[in-house]
């Protein structure tokens, strides 16, 4: 037995309900519990704050008060400094910002760039936003949008048409990440479903796709696309290389969506199944009404790993010589004006990609919390 | 329950006719030789020690289960491998569940209006209509804007009882419906099955709750070992019963 601390007593069934013990809540006992609750914690705590002592002034002098943020190039930016390299010469990321942005996209036609990604924040905005007015036409228009896009970029039908040679940098980056995003999770889909239906060889062309892409590095399937596909093609036919790129990448997003929804698949209970097969709903039916919400449901964290890792990983085009943001970036670092401005440019570019990245895994918990509806399957 | 009704419904020709059935899972042998006529609005309840396959039995009915052998027909329609078929009787053929298995991503009453909506291509204001008259049925209208997940169990199994119903079915089958519930709402649930009894449906019931047996079954069967051992109205059921495994099973279900 301990001891009691509260003197007073109830009869039975008479206890009120009272307040937690107010000393684990509130701002002091916040710190108290977190910070200094043991010597090793308070120990922790002091090492913790010497050590941000020591680097955050400097970094914060060298990240802005000391940085130059207009010059013509790296030796008027250093002539502005106390001394060479004091401050971080972000006229390097403004001065070369049109050209991460559009890469080499010929300026009369910068315009359909820039309404491509006014459309793209359109549609992202209308796909996931709740509670919006003539959601299915926004719904509607997010599933057209890739196509629109691929007119706007690539031209033909009325528009000049632009090589996709043309397209780098940041645009580079979206087109391939995107691409790979919208197209994997459908295809994703598919596969799941495949795996798991009852027709034996739709079963095993669907388990041979995902292992044998799941087993095969994505630089090595790029190479794959870059050179090697073009034996398999019929001679002369020329099929574009951003194309090719494009196929690989949302192939590769596909299989590994795939598992996650086969995980999603087998966390829903038999007799979900059975309900809705008792009910009377065919296949279609019952996987589009009762089992893929539920399963995409409980996939969500999964899918949105997927879809970052898938994301960041377009960067590796740039190693069968695509100039994305990465590639780009590197190739400017040669350019005489800015030679040596490294840690300006890759400040720029985990900036970009944290920014996007963090903001699908809030939009992912969000998501989350909003479909829960208090029962776990 | 006056004894004429129980033997007028006898006399009309069966609903569920079940010849000769036998199913294997894998090598184990769980249904052998099943015969079994069921009449228009007659209401049976499947009692037996677990493992006896009178779970798998109704199941076969709405061929959740595959029968391997022997014939099962349903309102004058044969359950083969023809997919046309088994949707046909499964639309007529209501089932409701020992965990209930309502479909927790949807408010109570987008549950009860899917099937009439998506199978019998309802107007949605017709099969919200006749949904709230069955939530009402139930006893739990005021809860259709809910999700399943805000529901105790009781509540829970009466709105998978009027999911089903919902179908207008001609049957209806019950896997052992409260013995996933607790003590304290296993009458609600019971209550609303014996007023669907008394309105005349055709009730398949697999059940340990002999009360419920004694006040509506016309027939009680008793299962083990995948055969049918014996079967009574249920006074001479729980009064005289015949078989030595049949005094068991009542012995020890009856003495706790």
């Amino acid at each position: 037995m301990t001891k009691s601390f509260n003197p007073q007593s109830y009869e039975p069934g008479t206890h009120p309900d009272l307040p937690p013990p107010t000393i684990t809540t509130g701002l002091i006992g916040w710190i108290k519990t977190n910070l200094f609750s043991t010597p090793l914690n308070t120990a922790l705590t002091l090492i913790s704050l010497w050590f941000l002592w020591q680097i955050l002034p400097s970094s914060i002098h060298w990240l802005f008060t000391g940085a130059v943020w207009s010059a013509v190039d790296r030796k008027e930016c250093w002539a502005m400094m106390d001394a060479p390299r004091d401050g971080a010469c972000w006229a390097f990321i403004r001065g070369s910002l049109e050209l991460f942005l559009y890469g080499w996209y010929p300026e009369p036609e910068r315009w359909r760039v820039n309404l491509t990604f006014v459309l793209f924040g359109a549609a992202v905005f209308g796909a996931l936003r709740e509670n919006i007015p003539g959601k299915k036409y926004w719904l509607i228009f997010a599933a057209v949008f890739p196509f629109l896009a691929a007119w706007l970029l690539f031209g033909g039908f009325g528009l000049e048409p632009v090589p996709t040679g043309k397209l780098g940098g940041i645009l580079l980056t979206l087109v391939v990440a995107v691409t790979g995003i919208s197209f994997s999770l459908p295809l994703g889909i598919a596969l799941a479903l495949g795996r798991r239906s009852r027709l034996p060889v739709l079963r095993a062309i669907c388990v041979i796709f995902i292992e044998f892409i799941r087993g095969v590095p994505l630089i090595t399937l790029l190479f794959v696309a870059s050179t090697m596909l073009t034996y398999f093609l019929p001679p002369g036919s020329s099929f574009d290389l951003l194309m090719r790129v494009l196929i690989m990448v949302t192939l590769f997003a596909a299989a590994y969506i795939a598992e996650v929804v086969r995980g999603g698949l087998q966390g829903l209970s038999s007799g979900q199944y059975e309900a809705a097969d008792a009910l009377g709903l065919t296949y279609w039916q019952s996987h589009r009404l009762i089992i893929l919400p539920q399963a995409l449901k409980i996939s969500i964290p999964g899918i949105v790993n997927t879809f970052i890792g898938s994301y960041k990983d377009s960067v590796l085009v740039l190693i069968i010589g695509m100039m994305d943001i990465l590639g780009l970036g590197r190739a400017r670092l040669n350019d005489p004006d800015w030679l040596g401005l490294a840690p300006e440019l890759y400040i720029f570019i985990s900036l970009f990609f944290f920014v996007s990245c963090f903001a699908m895994a809030r939009y992912s918990l969000s998501l989350e919390k909003k479909l829960e509806t208090g029962h776990q399957t | 329950m006056n004894q004429d009704s129980k033997n007028a419904s006898k006399n009309e020709d069966s609903i569920i006719s079940i010849r000769g059935m036998h199913k294997w899972f894998g090598d184990f042998h769980v249904l052998k030789n099943i015969n079994l006529e069921v009449g228009r609005g007659e209401r049976i309840v499947i009692c037996g020690p677990s493992g006896s396959g009178k779970s798998t039995l109704i199941r076969c009915i709405n061929r959740l289960e595959e029968h391997q052998q022997g014939d099962i027909v349903v309102e004058g329609t044969e359950l083969t491998e023809d997919l046309k078929n088994i949707d046909i009787i499964r639309s007529e053929v209501g089932m409701v569940f020992q965990q209930f298995n309502l479909f927790p991503h949807l408010t109570v009453l987008e549950n009860v209006t899917l099937a009439p909506i998506w199978v019998r291509k309802l107007p949605r204001a017709e099969a919200e209509e006749q949904a709230m008259s069955y939530l009402e049925r139930v006893k739990i209208p005021e809860q259709a804007g809910k999700y399943p997940g805000q529901l105790s169990g009781g509540q829970q199994q009466r709105v998978a009882i009027a999911r089903s119903l919902c179908m207008n079915p001609r049957i209806m089958l019950f896997d052992e419906p409260t013995s996933a519930l607790d003590p304290e709402m296993i009458k609600e649930v019971l209550d609303v099955m014996i007023e669907l009894a008394e309105s005349g449906m055709t009730m398949l019931v697999v059940t340990h709750e002999m009360g419920f047996a004694t006040a509506v079954a016309h027939r009680v069967i008793f299962m083990d070992g995948g055969e049918i051992i014996e079967e009574q109205p249920p006074k001479a059921f729980f009064e005289d019963p015949q078989h030595d495994r049949t005094k068991l099973f009542l012995s020890q279900i009856l003495h706790h």
